[in-house]
């Protein structure tokens, strides 16, 4: 933390320790010595370490909590935003309908030759008692048949997601989904993701990741044309933003065979292993898949982050160093220089307004991380951040892996073995030179977490819940909170403006160059105008009801 | 009326105990409904003289919702009123929740209702308490008498005391109660007294003791109640007996359920173990 920052927040008698503190005072002793370990007061080493947090483990029951279920995080997060896939909910309609459209991916159906776009319908196979007792295998099978039947042309794929009542009563939807295939001749393939399963929707993403290795990726070897090629993982294309990455990668002379899985189609996926170079920009949710298609196919994967001006341009830096091409690099370069001076225009103009405003973060798997870099160029301070459903790599980074000790609840989730293809594997460097990248600065399979680039005396807090999120926004006033659609209400009824960073609002895109411009704009517009402030509840001036908690 | 559910393990003679003493029951003039909570319907088979049952949930799912009660019941031996809930194939579903959807069905359409003038409404429930489905009877009140059929052997006294876990979850809320236990019996040294022992641990009584004897087996197979096979039968006798015994019955307890090592020592001190 600057140390202008410093001076103001202990001016308020603000030490993080008393933060800390103050959040844990209500909590009975067991629960307090839990979250005390998923509360930590950064601080970064001289070689870059930081304390260790806990993360990934169960929510304390009765706390409110920001996490999804684990089919939120199959169908939801990885599988929802592929428009070719006719995604079919099994179970009774309030999950498939509550999931329907609800991210605000988009995707460009229009990209499709064969016109297939499936993201505006809701698929469910609307379980009821019936099935409940007498076993849902029938209806499923009907339900595959019929939007097989309706859909014209026909669709290239079918996913079924199993939701909890599934899981309960034993449908094997694997094996409807194998029969399924056999009659139509089209892939249908079954994730058991089952909402009950994990801590949170991170059990999810883990199952979407084996279910689309095992079923799609690899199965079409077609070479397609470019020099440069890559894909995409971990980019959802909410609000626009893969429009925004993909208008840069052209310009930039690269290929994007597909992404994982922001304006996707099935396809990409089947033709991924084709790419010589896999980006990663949620490492939460999709390092699974880029780990396995290193083992069985040889691409390599390097973390990037194109979220913010200073980051995407660091990571076009990154994809041109390991293509090692003068002639990209200096495409790669010229793409930068053109595209920054609109984005300094905008910050100069917006800086002076957003300098030194506080920010808390406690979003996603990566976005809390990202988004830091964006507030940066505005001259804003993050003061406390932290995951929904992140692990401790998201936090201190990959280094920590071997000492992450693996629990119960990730062990219930299956871990793919996967080796060399014995036709395909290709190393796409040889050891040689990935050493010699790696010197040079470009690192492979690292992702260094969060907590590093954060500064000493932040608040990092996992499981964030929602009495931590009072108390949070009432012991340190922040200017603005960003989280997600549950979170909303409660920070603007404490009169703080909220960014959704799941959905972006209304807004977005935020990724690349003009979207770190769209970003400045809205930042400013809601950091800068006090509507929320003057907003009082009836009680806040009038109490109409007196009354002392059970322990006072 | 009286609404008595019959627990028990597994193969242990529910079925059969509990169409004998019904038919009993409907002897002595009682009117009399049989429920039958397990997916093999085969609860009322000898009441009804074969399995012509259409069971409630099958019925449910061929109608939908239009189900009238004629559609789920019949008449069988000496008036007897019987239903089948019914359920999925072995290995798919939840059978659990087929029990609680059949029983709610039945309340609505009235098989409870004051003008059916019934005495008496049994509930005839699959093996042990499996789960929460298997409970049903025993849930809000719907039932308020148990008895467990039990024998001498040792683990149909293990689940008839996992039974009695099950009574005292639900006797606080539901008000349901122990009436006693029948012993089936098996023919296993010392049962009568290890049962009365037994029961004595509980906290309740061994309300009848039932002696083996193949004409039971030889009725089954004609599919009817040894009271109607064999009226003078003197197992008839003792199944009229019980059904005398259950009609005068005062004895309604919250059961003690025992330790395992508590229930494993008394199986010793009877010679069981020698």
């Amino acid at each position: 933390m600057d140390a202008l920052e410093d001076i103001v927040l202990e001016a308020e008698g603000l030490t993080p320790e008393k933060v800390k503190l103050e959040m844990l005072a209500k909590y009975p002793t067991k629960v307090a010595r839990k979250r005390a370990r998923q509360i930590v007061i950064n601080k970064v080493g001289e070689a870059g370490d930081v304390p260790e947090i806990q993360a990934n483990v169960r929510t304390t029951p009765g706390l409110i909590g920001q996490r999804g279920c684990c089919y939120a995080g199959c169908k939801g997060v990885v599988l929802g935003p592929s428009r070719d896939i006719v995604n079919i909910t099994h179970g009774p309609i309030g999950c498939g309908f509550y999931s329907w459209l609800t991210r605000r991916n988009q995707t460009d159906a229009d990209a499709s030759p064969d016109g297939h776009n499936f993201m505006t319908y809701c698929f469910s196979t609307d379980m009821q008692e019936k099935e409940i007792i007498f076993g849902g295998e029938k209806k499923l099978k009907q339900a595959i048949q019929e939007a097989y039947d309706l859909l014209d042309p026909k669709p290239k794929a079918i996913g079924v997601f199993a939701t909890c009542p599934v899981g309960l009563i034993g449908d094997d939807v694997h094996s409807v989904c194998k029969e399924m295939k056999e009659k139509l001749g089209i892939n249908v393939f079954g994730f058991s993701c089952e909402g009950y399963k994990g801590v949170s929707q991170s059990a999810g993403h883990h199952i979407a990741n084996n279910g689309i290795f095992t079923h799609v990726v690899g199965t079409d070897d077609t070479i397609r044309e470019g020099k440069f090629k890559i894909n995409l993982l971990g980019e959802y294309n909410i609000g626009g933003d893969a429009f925004e990455l993909e208008r840069i990668f052209e310009k930039c002379g690269l290929t994007l065979i597909s992404t994982f899985s922001g304006n996707s189609t099935i396809s990409g996926f089947a033709n991924c292993h084709t790419a010589d170079l896999n980006l990663i920009m949620c490492h939460r949710s999709i390092n699974y898949v880029a780990d396995m298609l290193e083992k069985k196919y040889g691409l390599p994967w390097i973390k990037i982050n194109f979220i913010s001006a200073s980051a995407t341009a660091k990571s076009l830096r990154k994809i041109a160093a390991y293509f090692g091409d003068p002639e990209l690099t200096a495409r790669v370069e010229a793409v930068i220089a053109e595209e920054m001076p609109a984005v300094e225009k905008a910050r100069d103009e917006i800086y002076p307004r957003t300098q030194g405003k506080r920010v808390m973060l406690f979003v996603g798997g990566s976005r809390a991380h990202h988004y830091q870099d964006l507030f940066r160029e505005l001259g804003m301070i993050t003061l406390s951040a932290g995951y929904e459903f992140g692990h401790r790599d998201d936090y201190e980074g990959r280094n920590v892996l071997p000492s992450i000790q693996v629990d119960a609840d990730s062990r219930n989730i299956q871990e793919l073995e996967v080796h060399p293809d014995p036709e395909k594997y290709n190393p796409r460097k040889s050891p040689e030179e990935m050493e010699r990248l790696a010197r040079e600065g470009l690192p492979f399979n690292k992702y260094d977490g969060m907590m590093p680039e954060m500064p000493d005396d932040t608040v990092i807090i996992d499981d964030l819940s929602q009495y931590e999120t009072d108390k949070l926004i009432e012991l340190y006033k922040p200017d603005i909170f960003c989280a997600g659609i549950k979170e909303k209400y409660i920070v603007q009824k404490h009169g703080i403006p909220m960014k959704q960073l799941h959905s972006y609002d209304y807004g977005g895109p935020y990724a690349g160059f003009k979207g770190a411009v769209n970003f400045y704009k809205d930042i400013d517009r809601m950091v800068n105008s006090k509507i929320w402030s003057y907003m009082k509840a009836p009680w806040q001036k009038n109490p109409e009801l007196m009354a002392t908690y059970a322990w006072e | 009326m009286r609404k008595i559910a019959i627990y028990g393990k597994g193969g242990i003679g529910k079925s059969t105990t509990t169409q004998n003493t019904v038919a009993g029951l409907a002897e002595m003039g009682r009117k009399v409904m049989v429920v039958g909570c397990d997916p093999k319907a085969d609860s009322t088979r000898l009441l009804l003289g074969g399995l012509a049952q259409r069971t409630v949930l099958d019925t449910l799912r061929a109608e939908g919702e239009d189900v009238e009660l004629e559609d789920v019941r019949k008449v069988g031996f000496s008036g007897v009123l019987c239903t089948e809930s019914g359920g999925p194939e072995p290995g798919v579903g939840c059978a659990g929740r087929g029990i609680i959807t059949s029983i709610n069905l039945l309340e609505q359409l009235g098989a409870y209702a004051e003008s059916e003038k019934l005495d008496y409404a049994f509930y005839d429930v699959l093996g042990d308490v499996v789960c929460g489905g298997f409970a049903m009877p025993i849930r809000e009140g719907k039932a308020k008498e148990i008895y467990i059929v039990v024998s001498g052997e040792m683990m149909a006294m293990y689940a008839a005391n996992n039974i009695s876990k099950g009574i005292v979850k639900f006797a606080e809320a539901g008000g349901v109660r122990l009436g006693g236990l029948i012993c089936n019996s098996r023919n296993v040294d010392f049962e009568k007294d290890m049962i009365e022992a037994f029961a004595d641990k509980l906290g309740t009584q061994m309300i009848h003791f039932v002696p083996r004897d193949n004409i039971v087996q030889r009725a089954e197979i004609n599919r009817k109640t040894v009271i109607e096979y064999d009226p003078k039968n003197s197992q008839a006798e003792e199944y009229r007996t019980l059904a005398k015994k259950i009609e005068n019955n005062q004895m309604f307890v919250v059961p003690k359920p025992l330790e395992i090592e508590e229930l494993e020592k008394m199986l010793i001190e009877h010679g069981l173990a020698t």
